[in-house]
């Protein structure tokens, strides 16, 4: 049994993890609930935004904060173009997977073409520097983490329930025919919503390159336990992904630090089966 | 013609795949279509479930992971031989296939994405128990010390070999679960499994058949994998890329044929295959990636889905030129439909076939049926009546079995089959047809009746089915309209199709839910006809309706609902006058 020092560290990592496991949900989320779409791609702008975060710092020395200010609005333009194009067409959400699986065959093809498929590692003083919280270790990438999922949550869910955009989201998500008979244009707003998810993706990404080791191969390695997450919440809500996320991560870092690291995933995929099989139906 | 075209092409072209090793196919080309067979048994047996009945797995790499860490335990560690460890791995997938279906089928909501995440799940669940116990532990599996046989002329055409055969049956048995009685069956679950139900489809059974055959093929072909690679780890097997490549395969081929997902299978790895040779490997993989994601965007059904489509199309359109041409189409006789609808009861006419005691359901405290009495008579026509929200659709719903009664029994032809399942109760003789109509929207109109009469209770050939089906087309007038969809007829033969679909099972009991609501006047007086001669052949009707002169014209016994509740009983004149069903419709005020 690893003493209560341990532990209290392993639950500040997990509820760090869990952050960041909000962060990406969030986006998601957003996506599958209100647009219908299950994007795949959106770990492909992750992973895009945390090369690029990596490429500015390594070879020329831009602090990692620097450049999320202009990835923010960068992929959040992205998004909007992706999903403009999207929009054109009938699109099933079993078909915008494939369809976002296809973006991000071509995303991971092209991240090793510039970058090689070697793991990356980018060094910067976030990751350096530590302070102690009582008795827990805790590094600025991840408070920085904490930081940015606690914001971005708070920023949706004022949107969502706060702004005529974000109610007009909500009744658009929900019934669309209607919705449009009121005078929504839901195209337009679902292109909102595609930058904002994108947007999402920016600062997650920035978080990745902060506290992860990078590879190509590794945007697939996220797409599971992120799924779980985006399914322990509800799909479309802002506040869920981050308690989902916080659930996950405190229970897999508990298991990494009580059993073994390596078992770590079975705690999110029963809890994913749990819950998809225990929830109460829709109808 | 046509047909025999295609089964001799594909015989030339299966001939020819299994003498060319022996004509000198080069080695590294005989690795190349190991590939490609590979990923078409993949597709295809993924098909088997995913694409016919709607059920997108993404754990198709766990049944095939299952084969591949199958195949290192057996042929290592228990030593046994390479055929029979291979089909042990099969047999193992299609265990745990079973295990999942048990538990995902039977709760209810698991469909759709819930059950696309469930399956991807249980491979990364499957991939953290191997990895942590001593099947795997860590480091992978080797299996380079197993003694291979050789099959064909070099070492290397063994795989070739194993490969082509089982990709041959996986394609066969696709091929006849396409055209077999299961196979409609499934992709009726695919349009909408309740309706399904209750035409007397086994929905449960035929979703874990399917699962089963399909994480068969997969597990075989994972263990030949296994064998191929000769060294097997977590982290290949088990990941989220091959699922999504097979899903994609399908997709793009077209999942609603039989063919789709060997057609999808063949190109993207021919795709990958040119575009990723060389130097550019990773700028063709860029491109490959837009043009699948295009492609889907384009041809949502997929290729063959397409094509199907605009054949279809094109048929409809020579079908009206013709129709223009011949304008006066003689009307069918309708003798042959003379002899008895039903099977003919053994007693006297007024034996009793439904007979409904106590029946409640109760919703989360609403109470929607109370205490609920009703018999119906055979060869009777009973009005059921009562202002909107009384609990008709409820009291059908619940006799059918769509949902279980709280309390109370129900006897259909003096066997009780209160809680019953919804197919078991149409095969006991009772059908029903839907307000608003429900057919299955990827069927032609042919197909929703064929399915009905397959699965209505006596087992017939698919001639008999067939002609069981145009039978009743041809009674409701529908029989100019077999290859059309559903969606291209109009209200008016939506409806008569319901009846046909109903009437395809032979029923003893017929409930019609309110089958003349949204027709014009003369259609009303056809459709009314139309209900007594269905009666006039033996079989009895509950009718639900609020079009009162149809309801007067036709019943022989009123039965009025109210609040779930049973208010009046009697003949048509009767009933109408009474003060308490004048209240229930008209309020208080009317009845003073």
């Amino acid at each position: 049994m690893p003493s209560a020092g341990l532990l209290l560290q392993a639950l500040a990592s997990g509820v760090f993890l869990g952050a960041l496991y909000g962060l990406i949900g969030l986006g998601v989320g957003l996506g599958w609930g209100l647009l219908r779409q299950i994007n795949l791609s959106h770990f492909a702008w992750v992973f895009l935004s945390a090369y690029i975060t990596y490429e500015l710092k390594t070879r020329l020395g831009v602090d990692p904060l620097i450049s999320l200010l202009f990835l923010v609005p960068l992929f959040g333009l992205l998004g909007m173009a992706v999903q403009a194009l999207l929009a054109r067409f009938a699109i099933t959400p079993f078909n915008s997977l494939l369809v976002t699986f296809g973006i991000t065959v071509s995303v991971e093809a092209l991240l090793q073409w510039i970058w090689s498929a070697d793991f990356r590692r980018m060094a910067s003083f976030y990751d350096e520097h530590k302070f102690r919280l009582g008795s827990v270790v805790v590094t600025y990438s991840e408070a920085l983490t904490m930081g940015m999922a606690l914001l971005a949550v708070g920023l949706a869910w004022w949107m969502l329930h706060r702004t005529d955009m974000g109610k007009s989201v909500r009744a658009s998500a929900e019934d669309p025919a209607i919705a449009t008979a009121f005078g929504i244009h839901a195209k337009r707003l679902a292109i909102w919503v595609a930058g904002f998810c994108a947007a999402l993706a920016a600062c997650a990404g920035v978080c990745v390159a902060l506290t992860f080791t990078l590879a190509p191969s590794q945007i697939f390695a996220w797409v599971g336990v992120v799924f779980a997450v985006v399914m322990v919440g509800r799909l479309g809500s802002a506040l869920t992904p981050l308690i989902g996320g916080l659930v996950i991560g405190i229970s897999e870092s508990m298991t990494m630090a009580l059993i073994a690291p390596t078992w770590a995933p079975l705690v999110a995929f029963t809890v994913l089966i749990l819950i998809l099989l225990l929830r109460r139906g829709d109808e | 013609m046509n047909k025999i075209w295609q089964s001799s092409g594909l015989f030339a072209v299966v001939m020819v795949l299994l003498a060319a090793p022996y004509m000198g196919l080069p080695v590294h080309w005989q690795s190349f279509l190991y590939v490609v067979f590979f990923w078409v048994t993949l597709a295809t047996s993924w098909n088997m479930l995913s694409g016919y009945s709607g059920y997108f797995s993404f754990g198709h790499g766990a049944f095939f992971g299952v084969g591949m860490y199958g195949m290192a335990t057996l042929a290592t560690k228990a030593e046994w031989p390479v055929v029979p460890a291979a089909l042990g791995s099969g047999l193992l997938a299609a265990v745990l296939a079973l295990a999942v279906g048990a538990v995902v089928f039977n709760a209810r909501k698991i469909r759709g994405e819930s059950f696309a995440l469930i399956t991807m799940a249980v491979g990364f669940v499957l991939a953290t128990v191997i990895v942590n116990t001593p099947i795997d532990g860590g480091p992978g599996v080797y299996l380079m010390s197993v003694s291979l046989p050789q099959w064909g002329p070099k070492p290397a055409s063994t795989f070739y070999y194993a490969s082509l055969l089982l990709t041959i049956l996986c394609v066969a048995v696709a091929w006849w679960l396409f055209h077999a009685r299961a196979g409609l069956g499934l992709l009726a679950i695919h349009d909408d499994e309740d309706v399904a139900q209750v035409n007397g489809v086994p929905t449960f059974w035929l979703k874990m058949g399917a699962f089963a055959l399909s994480s068969f093929f997969a597990g075989v072909m994972g263990a030949i994998h296994a064998l191929y690679v000769s060294y097997v780890t977590v982290g290949e097997t088990f990941n989220i890329t091959v699922p999504l490549t097979v899903v994609l395969m399908s997709v793009l081929g077209g999942s609603r044929h039989w063919a789709g997902p060997m057609l999808g299978g063949i190109l993207i790895t021919f795709l990958l295959n040119a575009f990723t040779a060389g130097e550019s490997a990773l700028v063709g993989k860029v491109i490959i990636g837009l043009v699948l994601a295009g492609a889907v965007l384009v041809m949502p059904r997929g290729i063959l889905g397409t094509l199907q489509l605009r054949q279809h199309k094109r048929l409809m359109q020579k079908n009206q030129d013709a129709e223009f041409l011949h304008a006066s189409v003689e009307s069918v006789p309708l003798q042959d439909l003379e002899r008895p609808l039903a099977r003919p009861a053994d007693s006297m006419d007024r034996q009793k076939v439904l007979q409904v005691r106590g029946l409640s359901k109760q919703f989360a405290g609403i109470r929607a049926l109370h205490q609920v009495d009703l018999d119906l008579y055979q060869g009777e026509i009973l009005g059921l009546l009562g202002p909107n929200g009384s609990g008709k659709s409820t009291f059908i719903n619940v006799v059918t079995g769509h949902y279980k009664p709280t309390e109370g029994t129900v006897l259909l032809q003096g066997q009780s089959c209160a809680g019953w399942p919804a197919h078991r109760i149409r095969r006991q003789g009772l059908s029903r047809t839907y307000q608003i109509p429900r057919p299955f929207h990827g069927l032609t109109v042919l197909q929703n009746v064929i399915l009905a009469a397959h699965y209505g209770g006596t087992r017939l050939s698919d001639a008999q089915a067939k002609q069981e089906a145009l039978e009743w087309m041809r009674f409701t007038g529908l029989h100019d309209k077999s290859d059309h969809f559903p969606d291209e007829l109009n209200l008016h033969q939506r409806k008569f199709l319901e009846l046909a679909r109903a009437l395809a099972a032979r029923p003893q009991v017929l409930l019609l839910d309110e089958v003349l609501s949204g027709l014009t006047p003369s259609e009303i007086s056809a459709a009314v006809q139309t209900i007594r001669r269905i009666r006039d052949r033996g079989t009895s009707i509950v009718f639900v309706e609020h079009v009162m002169s149809a309801v007067l014209a036709l019943s022989d016994r009123l039965v009025v609902l109210n609040q779930g509740e049973v208010i009046a009983e009697g003949s048509p004149e009767d009933v109408m006058s009474r003060e308490e069903v004048v209240r229930a419709y008209l309020g208080d005020e009317a009845a003073v």
